[in-house]
């Protein structure tokens, strides 16, 4: 009894040094930084702030990073959710190769993938000049920039779903199977439903990295203010002419806007486990 | 075995509710079941491959179809220049003490976090994943802002000569930033998930902690630190949005190789940038896909 507790109790030692230091480095290196932000941001005057956050060409900006980003989210769900399937369902020559595809955009340097997107679909490139006889602007465009963001997304919503989907009970499906539901119905009615939290989190997982990206975006998106500037290159801009305050209130919105998700995505998390435990 | 088919964002617990685990490049596994595709299943795997080719291997082929496209005088320039050289000397130098610093982070906040007990531990964990969550521009932005000569901090730094704002010491913050929990991750997660009874056991027979450390706990998690400090690295070497706000872009003095491909690519000199873009991504992806390796052998070791 006497040994059961001190075992508990001081087993490994050393806890207030390891603590204390982990939580120096931690206030140092992530705590300052950030808190810095926010005490720049907080430091401004109401009409400073409005004229940083409100202003038609913050506005416009605040519109395409959001807008590009749900629209490159809401691709990643459809075409990852089909690629995890794929990839957990059947098998087929080059599965494995495609697994190891879909992490790419986890392993590109951003500035790579940017020129890579700015190159391919510009004006002269291999497929932009295609797209252009056609009539279809890509560069320069909001559309090039739901491009790149769809790329950086994509592994998000496919290692999502796709651990899910493997674990999914098969009993539902073949249930209704037997009493004649077609597969088109099964799907709709079963394993969607089962699988809506996974892709919700992925989705949200794409989001929120669209939301921040930069280095993809910025070479594809021309930067035109007003029409092609994303929020992240706001900021630089902001920075370029030494309005610190105003790149911090940005900034600002951009952390609001990744911590909710990051909520919210825990919660959808929360609600996984509690589902796999019941089942 | 459920928790095993559940690699990826649908972290367990105690590391749910970050970006990270599927940021990280979770290896997946593929369940070894899986049935031959007939009918109208092969026209989904006919889309599904065909959206993925368009949408990642076009792009990366590209990237060395341009690099080759220039010939081997092209190539030869883009890593013979003085600038890209000391481009890739400085993203070396950074990366390396990032991954000095985030290793060292990483071994006494994975350790803090799977050993002891103590309150508010679920929010610790949360505030060193918060890094992952938080856009590049924005990580540089906050650490410019502590080390600016516009901030008291970086102005008495600066009246002792030292500037780390617009230097390669402010390039090395920000990466350090970016990748701070990559190491304390991988280290916690696994340390947590096969408990602690081994170092209990050390402890209780006499060991110190150093001896516990050294003998015990880093010979057994070296793989799973391997795979964070591979991510680390991986990361640091190719790091654009928060050096581009901290670096100041100076030739020769503080671009690192992402940022020396920028303005290669901005002054039209397409077949040097993509030489370079070429050697960088073949680097990062190796480095990847070696962690995924890795990662696989530590599932597989778990799993017996």
């Amino acid at each position: 009894m006497f040994l059961t507790n001190a075992i508990k109790r001081d087993a490994v030692p050393g806890r207030s040094l390891a603590l204390g230091t982990t939580l120096t480095l931690l206030t140092l290196c992530v705590i300052i930084p950030l808190a810095a932000v926010a005490a720049t941001a907080a430091g401004m005057s109401g009409p400073a702030l409005e004229r940083a956050l409100l202003s038609p060409r913050a506005l416009a900006a605040f519109r395409l990073t959001f807008g590009a980003s749900l629209l490159a989210a809401a691709v990643d769900v459809v075409a990852g959710t089909l690629v995890a399937w794929i990839l957990v369902s059947f098998r087929f020559a080059g599965r494995t190769v495609l697994d190891a595809v879909v992490d790419i955009p986890f392993a590109l340097p951003t500035a790579v993938t940017g020129i890579a997107f700015a190159t391919l679909y510009g004006p002269n490139g291999p497929l932009g000049a295609v797209l252009l006889a056609h009539g279809i602007h890509v560069a320069y465009t909001p559309a090039g920039v739901a491009l790149a963001l769809t790329f950086v997304g994509f592994p998000f919503v496919v290692r999502s779903v796709g651990p899910v989907l493997a674990a999914m009970p098969r009993e539902f499906d073949e249930a209704a199977a037997s009493l004649g539901a077609t597969p088109f119905g099964r799907l709709v009615s079963i394993t969607l439903p089962l699988l809506a939290p996974a892709m919700l989190a992925g989705f949200a997982l794409a989001l929120a990295r669209a939301l921040g990206e930069y280095g993809s975006v910025v070479f594809i998106s021309g930067n035109m203010p007003l029409r092609t500037e994303i929020v992240p290159l706001l900021i630089m801009t902001r920075l370029q002419e030494f309005d610190d305050s105003g790149a911090a209130a940005i900034a600002v919105v951009l952390l609001l806007a990744s911590f909710l998700l990051l909520l919210g995505i825990a919660a959808i998390e929360r609600r996984l486990i509690v589902s796999r435990v019941r089942a | 075995m459920i928790a095993e088919a559940r690699p990826g964002a649908v972290g367990k617990p105690g590391v749910s509710g970050d970006a990270s685990a599927a940021r990280a490049g979770a290896a997946s596994r593929l369940p070894a079941t899986g049935v031959p595709a007939r009918g109208w299943h092969a026209v989904a795997i006919v889309a599904g491959a065909a959206f993925t080719f368009a949408l990642i291997v076009v792009p990366l082929l590209l990237v060395f179809y341009e690099a080759f496209a220039g010939g081997g005088s092209a190539i030869a320039r883009a890593f013979g220049d003085a600038y890209a050289q000391s481009a890739i000397v400085l993203s070396l130098e950074v990366a390396a003490v990032t991954v000095v610093f985030t290793t060292l982070f990483g071994l006494l906040a994975g350790w803090t976090l799977a050993m002891y007990r103590f309150p508010g531990k679920a929010i610790l964990q949360s505030v060193i994943d918060v890094p992952l969550s938080v856009s590049p521009v924005v990580a540089g932005l906050a650490i410019l802002l502590c080390v600016s000569e516009r901030s008291p901090f970086g102005a008495w730094l600066l009246t002792h000569g030292i500037r780390v704002a617009f230097a390669p010491p402010g390039i090395a913050l920000a990466t350090i930033f970016v990748t701070f929990p990559y190491v304390s991750r991988a280290f916690s997660a696994y340390l947590r998930e096969r408990g602690r009874e081994l170092e209990e056991a050390a402890f209780v027979l006499g060991a110190s902690l150093w001896q516990t450390l050294w003998r015990v706990t880093l010979p057994d998690a070296r793989r799973a630190l391997a795979g964070g400090i591979l991510l680390t690295n991986a990361r640091a070497l190719g790091e654009f949005g928060a050096v581009s706000v901290i670096s100041g872009h100076i030739r020769g003095l503080t671009n690192t190789i992402p940022l020396h491909i920028e303005n290669l690519y901005n002054e039209d000199s397409f077949a040097e940038a993509f030489a370079l873009a070429a050697g960088l991504a073949t680097l990062t992806i190796a480095l990847t896909a070696l962690r995924a390796l890795i990662d696989s052998r530590v599932a597989a070791a778990r799993r017996e």
